[in-house]
């Protein structure tokens, strides 16, 4: 009876507290359709692994309060106008505490605009273009390293194993691979490196043979470029197909994902900047380590986790952190905790720049190569190559 | 220099592969228009059921993709009867803002159902033939056989015109529908059968496109556009002529390409379209009617 | 003169009402929705005037409303000259490209203009896609402080809303004027029979030039605006063809040739489009609904709803302009 008692008493006590747990609303939009589909939904799961795990725990504890997390989110079918809409309606019907950005640089910008015109805090993942944060803004908070540094690395790494080789750009014409590239093509002039092409195209092209024939004809030996998944991936497969003799290919984001082996031999040596991959151990000074986070990403949802994923797990650590920090959801705490965040996770370090001229630029993280290699057994895998103290193998060079 | 040439003759190639495609979707937007006046405003969007068309049937019957094109020509004659009775029978002879309309109508609606059952995010038909390579390039088994698909759809179009009856009826209503009438043939059946043959080949070129690169339903508008280029370039009603514009459009593309960058190609098609149009302000057939 | 005429009245009254509704209780939510509809019939109305009026089939109107945007927004963020300033150059500007795109093509009747139309809007497009100064396929950002000579991003929303609502009775009195005024009923008579216009000394040429300019004015002005409350602009949205052709199913449906039908059916459009796309179920099936809408209406009712109300209540054709 005494044991009876106690358990009616331990529910009644939960079902107590649980009445006193509020909601943290964050809103956002997710690239359910259209060209951003794939990396977008990537980083939704790492958003809703993270919610998932925070709410399991009880929620956020902050300010003696319980706070659950909940979302609300929309299809913005990777188009800007759906986004500005979207993004009014999370502010102004869904009262959205707090803001994750969408996946994609252009994307982002645009929500940019009407989170600071509302004076709500997002914090922005899967957008490296720096440009948006130079504008005047107060509430925005950047996880992703920056462009300007993704394709240093491959440059280095290019120096070091073949220092005579010419490089060819290839890039979507979009504000993320353009932040990407013009400091890409500065910085290999600074090392030494020879630029023998280079040329935009415009986005949502899909037939690269016109842009495939001059490289072939600028006998350039390695390829750097693309933009996201879409046109990235249709062109890793054409320069397959058009057996083009390079011996280094570099593209952003769509190798990251675990799709990328579905080109079959078309995937094989290419390079991708990344945010984070599970090889590379940093010591979690909050939050779930790095084994920990891909093991509960891979037992949810069947897939190793991508960058983006991480970046989305990432930002609601952040969140979270900061919200514990300012003792409650006031914008303005928050914001304040945010600034003066300067912390270690399993995603790597995490700083924002606090100087009006680039406020919640991402100033602490840095990037990594990661290369898809055969293992033993002849499968894809996705290897940590750069920089040599942070490998899980060497540098295949060159590629065919 | 020789290294620079290749490189040229490669594009003008690849243009001229490409071109025939354009072709083909041009001659389906040139006959409709010139049978019967209509300008069909469903055509970017049809092109891109052909390339669905292709996919559904492909991951149907695993077959190589080309031998699924007879299927989409019968698919793409239904179709257009279809479009043909619920839009355009009721706007012949109706001033043309009518019909650019109606077909604009059946556009957004097909547009709509495209993106409702397959939303915007691109899809794949993942067959590869083998290429040819000569020295350092490679064009691919896929634009080769879009281009040869043209070419025999063309010709089989030809001599259906020219030798059958059906096509010579056509080509009496094209002329002149009263005398046509006049001399027993319903011109009703006739259009209709004009129109869906358009449609049929607006899908055949769709299909012939859908291995090379992936698409959406709103991947129809590029070619649509390039199919008025060649259109009002070739002049109207004449199928064969279509063909060769297209081809021409493909070879200046490949040629203009190695000197400037991609993204300016469509400014210049687009100038060009402009342009043509305005230089012979009578529309450019000798039968002007506004 | 115009004043006499109750649709005068009527739109003064309906663009007081929709100031005056959002800002009476601060209703932001209520200010997005209205300020969609009052560009809807800016562009609808403005349409009218080459469509309805004249008969000539714009279906790349959409082009002035976007080269009004990037002028627009130019000159206010990254030139940082007075937001009404800018808007009113932006507007000037457009117009002398419309002028000088007309008297090319112009010239050129039926769906050959039509075509030619689409060709110019494809053409800018492109071109803006390539334009450095303008961002190429990236487009301009705006400043956040670009909002402060109207303090701040709050306040200048609401004065830039304003604004918009003006330009839109502007469109809808432009429009009155002109059908009642002679300038007009030459237009009537090149869409009737442009031929026996010409004849009857018409000159078809200037008239026009002078409508097809005139129609790309406002459209560029609200444009300019637009972009700047939105604080972006891209290739990709500021050419938007399913717009264009947006605007002419409008214009059908309410009826074109008429004053209130361009807002008619430019409002109830726009009301019927957002209400698709936040519907869960049937966000998918806007573009169907409307063109299945556009195909009834031009197959059953080419005189869309007013052209209906004339049918029933014929007396009514006096008042509803």
């Amino acid at each position: 009876m005494k044991r009876l008692s106690l358990i009616l008493f331990v529910l009644l006590a939960l079902f107590v507290t649980a009445g006193f747990a509020q909601n943290i609303t964050i809103g956002m939009t997710v690239s359910k359709t259209g060209s951003m589909n794939v990396d977008s939904l990537e980083q939704y799961r790492g958003f809703e692994l993270w919610r998932d795990q925070v709410n399991a725990a009880g929620g956020i504890k902050a300010g003696g309060k319980s706070y659950k997390i909940q979302f609300v989110s929309y299809d913005d079918e990777s188009n800007v106008k759906r986004v500005q809409q979207l993004y009014s309606r999370l502010i102004l019907q869904d009262n959205a505490d707090f803001l994750f950005s969408p996946y994609s640089s252009p994307l982002t910008a645009t929500a940019a605009i009407v989170t600071e015109q509302n004076g709500k805090i997002m914090l922005t993942t899967g957008a490296a273009e720096g440009k948006t944060y130079t504008l005047g803004n107060h509430y925005l908070f950047q996880m992703f390293t920056p462009g300007a540094e993704y394709l240093k690395g491959a440059l280095d790494a290019l120096k070091t194993k073949d220092p005579k080789a010419t490089v060819a750009f290839v890039y979507e014409d979009a504000s993320f691979s353009n932040s990407v590239v013009d400091p890409a093509r500065a910085y290999a002039q600074q090392i030494g490196v020879n630029v023998v092409f280079s040329e935009r195209y415009a986005p949502n092209t899909t037939d690269f043979s016109a842009i495939i024939d001059k490289v072939i004809a600028s006998k350039a030996t390695v390829l750097l470029g693309g933009g996201h998944y879409a046109d990235g991936s249709t062109l890793a497969k054409q320069l397959y197909e058009h057996k083009v003799p390079v011996k280094m290919i570099a593209l952003l984001v769509a190798p990251d994902s675990p799709k990328w082996p579905e080109l079959g031999d078309a995937a094989l040596g290419v390079i991708v900047p990344s945010q984070w991959e599970p090889q590379v151990v940093f010591k979690a000074q909050y939050g779930p380590s790095g084994t920990d986070f891909a093991k509960a990403y891979t037992a949810k949802y069947n897939d190793a986790p991508s960058y983006e994923s991480a970046g989305g797990y990432a930002s609601g650590l952040i969140l979270q952190r900061a919200i514990e920090q300012a003792g409650g959801t006031d914008t303005a705490k928050v914001a304040d905790a945010l600034n003066k965040t300067d912390i270690t996770t399993f995603y790597g370090r995490t700083k924002f720049s606090t100087t009006a001229a680039d406020h919640g630029l991402q100033v602490g993280h840095a990037m990594v190569l990661a290369q898809w290699q055969k293992d033993k057994s002849g499968k894809l895998v996705k290897q940590v190559v750069w920089p040599v103290a942070a490998k899980s193998a060497s540098l295949a060079y060159p590629i065919h | 220099m020789g290294r620079e040439m290749s490189g040229i003759l490669a594009s003008m190639i690849d243009g001229v592969l490409i071109g025939s495609v354009y072709g083909l979707a041009a001659m389906g937007l040139s006959l409709i228009w010139g049978v019967m006046d209509v300008i069909n405003l469903t055509h970017g969007a049809v092109i891109a059921l052909g390339m669905f068309g292709m996919y559904l049937l492909f991951a149907a019957f695993p077959v190589n993709a080309y031998f699924l094109l007879l299927p989409i020509i019968v698919l793409g004659l239904l179709l257009g009867l279809v479009i043909y009775w619920t839009s355009v029978h009721w706007v012949i002879g109706r001033p043309q803002l009518a019909s650019l309309l109606s077909t604009f109508a059946v556009n957004m609606i097909i547009i709509g159902a495209g993106t409702a059952i397959w939303s915007t995010s691109p899809y794949n038909v993942n067959f590869t033939l083998r290429g040819i390579t000569i020295g350092e390039y490679t064009f691919t088994g896929n634009h080769i056989a879009a281009a040869i698909g043209a070419v025999i759809i063309a010709l089989a179009l030809e001599l259906f015109l020219y030798r059958t009856r059906p096509g010579k009826a056509i080509r009496a209503v094209a002329d002149n529908r009263e005398a046509a009438e006049l001399m027993g043939i319903s011109s009703t059946t006739v259009l209709a059968l004009a129109f869906a043959i358009g449609i049929a080949l607006a899908c055949a070129s769709g299909a012939l496109v859908s291995t090379l690169f992936p698409f959406t339903i709103l991947s129809g508008a590029t070619y649509q556009m390039k199919s008025f280029v060649v259109t009002v370039l070739a002049g109207l009603g004449k199928p064969l002529g279509a063909l060769v514009a297209g081809v021409l459009l493909g070879l200046l593309e490949g040629a203009v390409t190695p000197f400037i960058a991609v993204s300016w190609i469509p400014l210049i098609e687009f100038g060009l379209f402009v342009i043509v149009l305005v230089a012979f302000p009578k529309g450019l057939f000798a039968r002007a009617t506004a | 003169m115009i004043f006499r005429l109750p649709v005068f009245w009527l739109t003064l009254i309906f663009a007081g009402l929709m100031i005056w509704f959002p800002m009476h209780g601060n209703n932001v939510s209520l200010r997005e929705d209205l300020i969609l509809v009052a560009v809807a019939i800016i562009l609808a109305s403005n349409l009218n005037l080459m469509i309805g009026y004249t008969g000539y089939v714009n279906f790349g109107h959409i082009v002035f409303y976007g080269l009004g945007g990037y002028v627009g927004l130019y000159l206010a963020t990254v030139k940082s000259w007075n937001l009404i300033l800018s808007a009113l150059l932006a507007g000037l500007a457009v117009s002398l490209c419309a002028l000088l795109f007309g008297l090319g093509i112009l010239r050129l009747r039926g769906a050959y203009f039509a075509l030619a139309t689409i060709g110019i809007l494809q053409a800018v497009q492109s071109f803006v896609s390539n334009f450095d100064p303008w961002g190429r396929s990236t487009g301009l950002y705006v400043s956040f402080d670009a909002y402060q000579p109207l303090g701040g991003a709050r306040r200048a929303l609401w004065v830039t809303y304003i604004l918009v609502i003006v330009v839109m009775a502007l469109s809808m009195l432009l429009s009155l004027a002109i059908k009642t005024s002679k300038f007009g009923l030459g237009l009537f008579a090149i869409r009737e029979d442009e031929d026996a216009a010409v004849v009857l000394g018409v000159n078809a040429t200037v008239y026009k030039a002078i409508i097809y300019s005139v129609s790309a004015f406002l459209p560029a002005v609200a444009g300019a605006l637009m972009f700047y409350k939105n604080g972006m602009i891209d290739p990709s949205i500021a050419f938007e063809f399913m717009l264009s052709l947006e605007g002419i199913v409008m214009l059908m449906l309410g009826g074109k040739g008429t004053v209130i039908g361009a807002a008619l059916g430019g409002g109830l459009y726009e009301k019927l489009r957002s209400y698709l796309l936040t519907s869960p179920k049937l966000s998918n099936f806007h573009l169907v609904i409307a063109g299945a809408l556009l195909l009834l209406v031009v197959l059953f009712a080419p005189g869309g709803l007013i052209g209906w109300l004339y049918r029933l209540v014929p007396r009514s054709e006096k008042v509803i302009e």
